[in-house]
């Protein structure tokens, strides 16, 4: 599993790559109450938003930590969204995505790279 | 606003101390959560929840022409509210626009204790100072302020002090309390019965875990405060009215008193009431957005062609309904109650119906009539 500075991860298996929030970042934004995950069939590229999750308080933008095209969007998030304050590197993905570059993964962090990320915030 | 530049109240540290996520508010380093925004609202509305609102400006103004001086800017007949009561009003300037809004009280045997928004207190203040002629003087209180707020707030503040069961909504008292002159209403802005308590600065610190100390009682952030508010229909300065807001469009004709619309006295007095003889142009309503995301602050509203009529001033999730509601402004020929609209989120058009405000029942404490 990798991350971003933005608090995403990915995970690649095969070419697919799973991606979704980190728990650092599920736990700041407190109780989810609304997730939008992207459809089947978008093109994402690097940074884009892609998704959007709310809190009770703000809505929060998640961007595409790598490039592709979306096969899956997370449905459970759609009737369950706390399920990304109970589960976020698990079963609270965000999405699936055809990595179209896996390299990009290259540039980002992995966990103990990430932890000491964290506590220079 | 960087955080150096953020005020603390007295209890910044208790905050701290029991792990609450503190933000900027009204220039002000507050908690918005503790144990989570969801928990706290509905501990609120079961329970008991206590409240750190000494941000909010406290001010006396006293001098034998206190109240006619206040009421040049203010559209409420404060001249007949009976000592040991309090009124809800606003703040005016000259075409009608609320610079604030405010509670206004006579908890003293001599002038008027008022309070107003954090956000806004120094130029309230500022305002006031300038402006109130004769022997009107306004003096800022550097007093703390607690809300508790609650169905069980009532037992646990007679336990305390039995007196202040027998107090009625909106009574402003001046009260000896953990041994202190504290000015007490039986008031809030959650919905719920409760008190709000003002006591001496130096005070706060201990005062607080004293209110902790009851079961019943838990501390509660501004996230959930804002959610209560939104549930009981009560609108938030600076967002769902503002100086460009008139309290005609914002559905709070209930603070223009009938012999001060009579005289037609106050500050915007002729806008106010030609928009009250005419209608206003627009109008607040309450809607229950009934799909997708939750439609908050700056989202347009839509008629059903998809033409923008308005814009939502504050929304969210409602934890006591369970579905998104949110408040915003449309012109009257929408605001029916039942009236189907569209709000647009993120430019995606969702369902949203006209409904009844406050959107969860209120339980404000009326005393038996004898």
């Amino acid at each position: 599993m990798k991350f971003t500075k933005d608090h995403e991860w990915v995970r690649l298996d095969g070419d697919v790559a799973t991606v979704g929030i980190s728990k650092h970042a599920a736990d700041a934004l407190g109780d989810v109450v609304f997730v939008e995950t992207p459809e089947a069939g978008k093109t994402v590229s690097v940074g884009d938003s892609f998704a959007v999750v709310e809190s009770v308080k703000a809505a929060s933008d998640v961007y595409a930590p790598i490039a592709g095209e979306v096969v899956e969007g997370n449905a459970v998030l759609a009737s369950a969204p706390e399920t990304v304050n109970a589960d976020p590197e698990g079963e609270g993905w965000f999405a699936k995505i055809k990595v179209s570059d896996a390299s990009a993964l290259d540039g980002l962090m992995d966990r103990a790279a990430y932890d000491a990320y964290l506590t220079t915030l | 606003m960087s955080d150096q530049a953020l005020k603390t109240t007295p209890l910044n540290a208790a905050h701290r101390a029991l792990g609450a996520r503190m933000v900027g508010f009204g220039g002000y380093d507050m908690p918005v959560q503790y144990e989570g925004v969801l928990a706290e609202h509905r501990w609120t509305r079961e329970h008991a929840g206590l409240f750190d609102v000494s941000h909010m400006g406290q001010a006396r103004i006293t001098g034998a022409d206190a109240i006619a001086q206040f009421e040049r800017f203010v559209p409420g007949d404060y001249a007949i509210v009976k000592p040991g009561k309090q009124k809800y009003s606003v703040l005016l300037n000259d075409q009608g626009g609320i610079m604030d809004d405010l509670m206004a009280g006579k908890p003293f045997e001599d002038g008027l204790y008022v309070v107003v928004n954090a956000g806004n207190k120094d130029a309230d203040f500022a305002f006031l100072n300038a402006n109130l002629s004769g022997d009107a003087k306004l003096e800022v209180l550097d007093r703390a302020l607690l809300a508790i707020q609650g169905p069980e707030a009532a037992e646990v503040m007679a336990k305390h002090a039995p007196a202040l069961g027998d107090m009625g909504f909106m009574d402003c008292q001046t009260v000896t309390l953990f041994g202190e002159e504290c000015i007490v209403s039986r008031s809030g802005y959650t919905g719920e019965d409760g008190y709000e308590i003002s006591l001496p600065a130096a005070a706060a610190e201990r005062v607080w875990p004293l209110l902790l100390s009851d079961a019943r009682v838990k501390p509660i952030g501004l996230g959930a405060r804002d959610s209560l508010r939104l549930e009981a229909g009560l609108p938030l300065h600076g967002h769902d009215v503002d100086v460009g807001t008139t309290p005609v469009e914002a559905g709070l004709t209930f603070a223009l008193s009938k012999s001060r619309k009579e005289r037609a006295d106050f500050a915007g007095a002729e806008t106010i009431l030609k928009q009250l003889a005419d209608g206003p142009a627009r109008v607040r309503v309450g809607l229950h957005v009934k799909e997708g995301a939750p439609a908050r602050e700056g989202a347009e509203i839509a008629d059903m062609d998809g033409a923008v009529i308005g814009k939502i001033t504050s929304g969210g999730p409602s934890p006591t309904l369970g579905h998104n509601i949110a408040m915003g402004y449309v012109p009257p020929a929408f605001a029916e109650l039942g009236t189907a609209l569209k709000v647009l989120v993120r430019g995606r058009p969702a369902a949203a119906e006209v409904v009844a405000t406050p959107f969860v029942a209120t339980r404000y404490y009326r005393k038996p009539k004898a």
